[in-house]
């Protein structure tokens, strides 16, 4: 008989029923909560009459509309206000609890959970928000969902599900120095598609996953939406063991140690069965620069544009202002942001300092932004003196929220210009109308920023 | 949900990959806190020369005229036609309430992402897949004809053109009960309220960390 992988476990650990028509009933151990897809969700419990299952399962954070300077003078925009205070306002009301916009806590929604030990291995994790899929790297089952979702999770703590396959990554060898666990999942979706993992869990595995820090298991796992699979999949080992442990909400005293005993099991059997396994050689990988307007359309640093099969990377070249042919690092940017659930971390910001370090942002550059992932982040970075480097080098130096990732605040790109972003999408108009987005690793963002246009930032060809 | 009835309408061609929900409907609409008033906005960037902001009156805004559903008879079209991997991103469920606002029912494509395949069940949407060649069969259809119709019938799984032919497709059974008969889930799901009361019981006493919060 074939063993289980740690999906089927996860799945089967948290099974309440099966139903007659094929679907199943799943329990869900945490909901995580933010203004933007929730208001509707609430609203329908009040227009049902529906008290919440169990009300310390849900917890929330303003994070997509909120300033990222001046916040102590409140929200501008009287629309994003509405929307954070009806945030406040449900809480209150349903007595959940949350981190609210001027709390010491608070960031964006996927940064914080792990950060708060709110996110734990062997949980179900929801949140209306599809990068949910970043707390998979904690060995947890964790996949975003709609409003109508939310609140049917408010009221039954279930969400009625059917079972997706699996599919293994197993990336083999070794990234080289300088590569980063963002260029890989680059690599990964440029190989598979933004379809490839539809319908799939996907578990990531081999040496190179098991080397990464928990940070870069995040990165991983975040983007695996935009390879087309709701979930994202680490087995838990020490790492994740040594990251959770001493969290605020992570289990103390005797708990810890049933925890870790449950814990340490939640790894795929060794005959598990994948419907789909895909190995990566991580040897190959180059930093790696989207050039398109999906993640799909992606090459290493030391790449030409490519040349498209009739015709079908047009429309995603005239909406960059793009030739093919062109070398990516003929590429000059306007902005660059350093930020979103996808790079935020203390160890992003690290990577990034690294680089700026007694350096100048390029003068053709615009503006150069670093947004931390969480005030504990921004905290961190300012003890370690991160801030100073960033602000010396003419970065400024913001906030905690997911800022221009997606644009719902102020912070945007204007029509036409370029951007390298370490974020996650860079569809059409995502980080602001008519805006092109290329998406990066922290390390290339700084680069790009002290060069102007995007260097090999393994090569160290931004030094002189 | 409201009940998911047979009717005939217009097919709207969108002939394009991997169309994602900031497309559909651009962040600066998730702002409200209803569910309703998205219709004008769907896939504001393509459909006015303008940039739209939440609370403007839409039917000042300059149209751009080679944008599909400004053009006849599209504005009336209540079936969209597309390709691959529609609705991939973000997982707001504002994509299928601006698809509802504009007046679409069923959306035809070769494949969809899965969020947004759930969450257009949640709200009535019939999605149908079909196979490549079928998808361009329709596409072509929608060029050679000015103004092709297609009904469609859950009950029997088919598509029919006005000269008759009929598509059938595949949808799975409690999808099909639930737009049908348009289930209230919570309601359902409460049906099993014991059910899922022992479950939790016995889940927090092997796991008795997981609900310390
Ligand atoms: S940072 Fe970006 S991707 Fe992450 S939750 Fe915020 S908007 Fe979504």
């Amino acid at each position: 008989m074939n063993g289980k992988t740690l999906y089927d476990k996860l799945w089967d650990s948290h099974l309440v029923r099966e139903n007659e028509d094929g679907t199943s009933l799943l329990y869900i151990d945490r909901q995580l909560i933010h203004e933007v897809t929730s208001p509707q969700a609430f609203e329908g419990m009040r227009l049902a009459n529906r008290p919440l299952w169990r009300t310390e399962a849900n917890v929330a954070v303003p994070d997509h509309n909120i300033p990222t300077k001046d916040r102590d003078e409140g929200i501008e925009d009287p629309i994003s206000k509405l929307q954070v205070d009806t945030l406040d306002e449900n809480c209150e009301s349903f007595q959940i609890k949350e981190f609210k916009m001027s709390d010491p806590n608070q960031g964006i929604v996927h940064v914080i959970g792990p950060e708060q030990g709110l996110t734990l291995p062997g949980m179900t994790i929801v949140c209306g928000d599809s990068h949910t899929s970043t707390h998979g790297a904690l060995g947890a089952l964790a996949f975003g969902i709609g409003t109508s979702e939310v609140e049917h999770v408010l009221a039954t703590q279930c969400l009625i599900q059917q079972k997706s396959k699996n599919m293994l990554i197993n990336v083999k060898g070794e990234l080289r120095e300088g590569i980063t666990a963002k260029d890989l999942i680059l690599f990964i979706i440029g190989k598979i598609g933004t379809a490839g993992g539809t319908g799939y869990a996907i578990e990531f595995g081999g040496d190179v996953i098991k080397s990464l820090s928990m940070e870069g298991r995040m990165t991983i796992c975040n983007m695996t939406i935009e390879a087309g699979a709701r979930a994202g999949l680490i087995a838990v080992d020490q790492t994740t063991l040594d990251y959770v442990k001493g969290k605020p909400f992570s289990p103390k005293g005797e708990l810890w140690g049933q925890a870790c005993e449950y814990w340490e099991t939640l790894q795929s059997d060794e005959n598990a069965a994948f419907d789909k396994t895909i190995e990566i050689d991580a040897g190959d990988i180059n930093p790696m620069v989207t050039w398109g307007t999906s993640p799909e359309l992606v090459v290493d640093i030391e790449s030409d544009i490519p040349t498209s099969e009739n015709g079908k990377f047009q429309p995603a070249l005239d909406y960059m202002g793009l030739d093919q042919g062109t070398a990516i690092k003929d590429i000059a940017l306007d902005k660059i942001f350093i930020g979103s659930c996808t790079n935020s971390r203390i160890e992003d910001l690290r990577e990034a300092a690294k680089v700026v370090d007694g350096k100048k942002v390029s003068d053709s550059i615009k503006l150069a932004m670093v947004v931390p992932g969480s005030c504990p982040v921004k905290e961190q970075a300012e003890k370690e003196g991160l801030d100073k480097i960033f602000l010396d080098a003419g970065f400024e130096w913001r906030d905690p929220g997911c800022s221009m990732c997606l644009a719902m605040n102020a912070d945007r790109l204007e029509s036409g210009e370029r951007c390298a972003s370490t974020s996650n999408r860079n569809f059409e108009g995502r980080q602001g109308q008519g805006g092109r987005t290329h998406l990066v690793s922290p390390a290339m963002a700084a680069a790009a920023a002290i060069k102007g246009h995007f260097v090999n930032v393994a090569k160290g060809d931004w030094e002189n | 949900m409201d009940k998911f009835y047979t009717f005939t309408g217009i097919v709207a061609p969108l002939d394009r990959d991997n169309i994602d929900t900031d497309a559909i409907i651009p962040k600066q609409f998730l702002k409200s806190i209803h569910r309703t008033g998205f219709g004008p906005n769907l896939f504001d960037e393509w459909r006015y020369l303008d940039h739209g902001e939440p609370g403007q009156d839409c039917s000042n805004r300059p149209l751009n005229q080679d944008f599909v559903l400004n053009r006849n008879p599209y504005q009336k079209a209540s079936i969209l036609l597309t390709r691959e991997n529609f609705g991939c991103g973000s997982s707001r469920e504002h994509a299928p309430w601006a698809l509802i606002g504009f007046g679409f029912k069923t959306i035809i494509a070769e494949s969809f992402a899965d969020i947004f395949y759930n969450n257009c069940f949640k709200n009535g949407i019939l999605l149908i897949t079909l196979a490549k060649e079928q998808i361009q069969s329709l596409f072509e259809k929608t060029e050679s004809e000015n103004e092709f119709t297609l009904a469609v019938n859950l009950e029997n799984q088919a598509l029919i053109d006005s000269r008759g032919n009929m598509t059938p497709f595949e949808i799975e059974s409690f999808r099909k009960d639930a737009l049908m008969n348009g289930l209230d889930e919570i309601g359902l799901t409460l049906s099993h309220e014991e059910e899922i009361k022992t479950f939790e019981k016995n889940h927090l006493q092997k796991h008795p960390w997981l609900f310390t919060t």
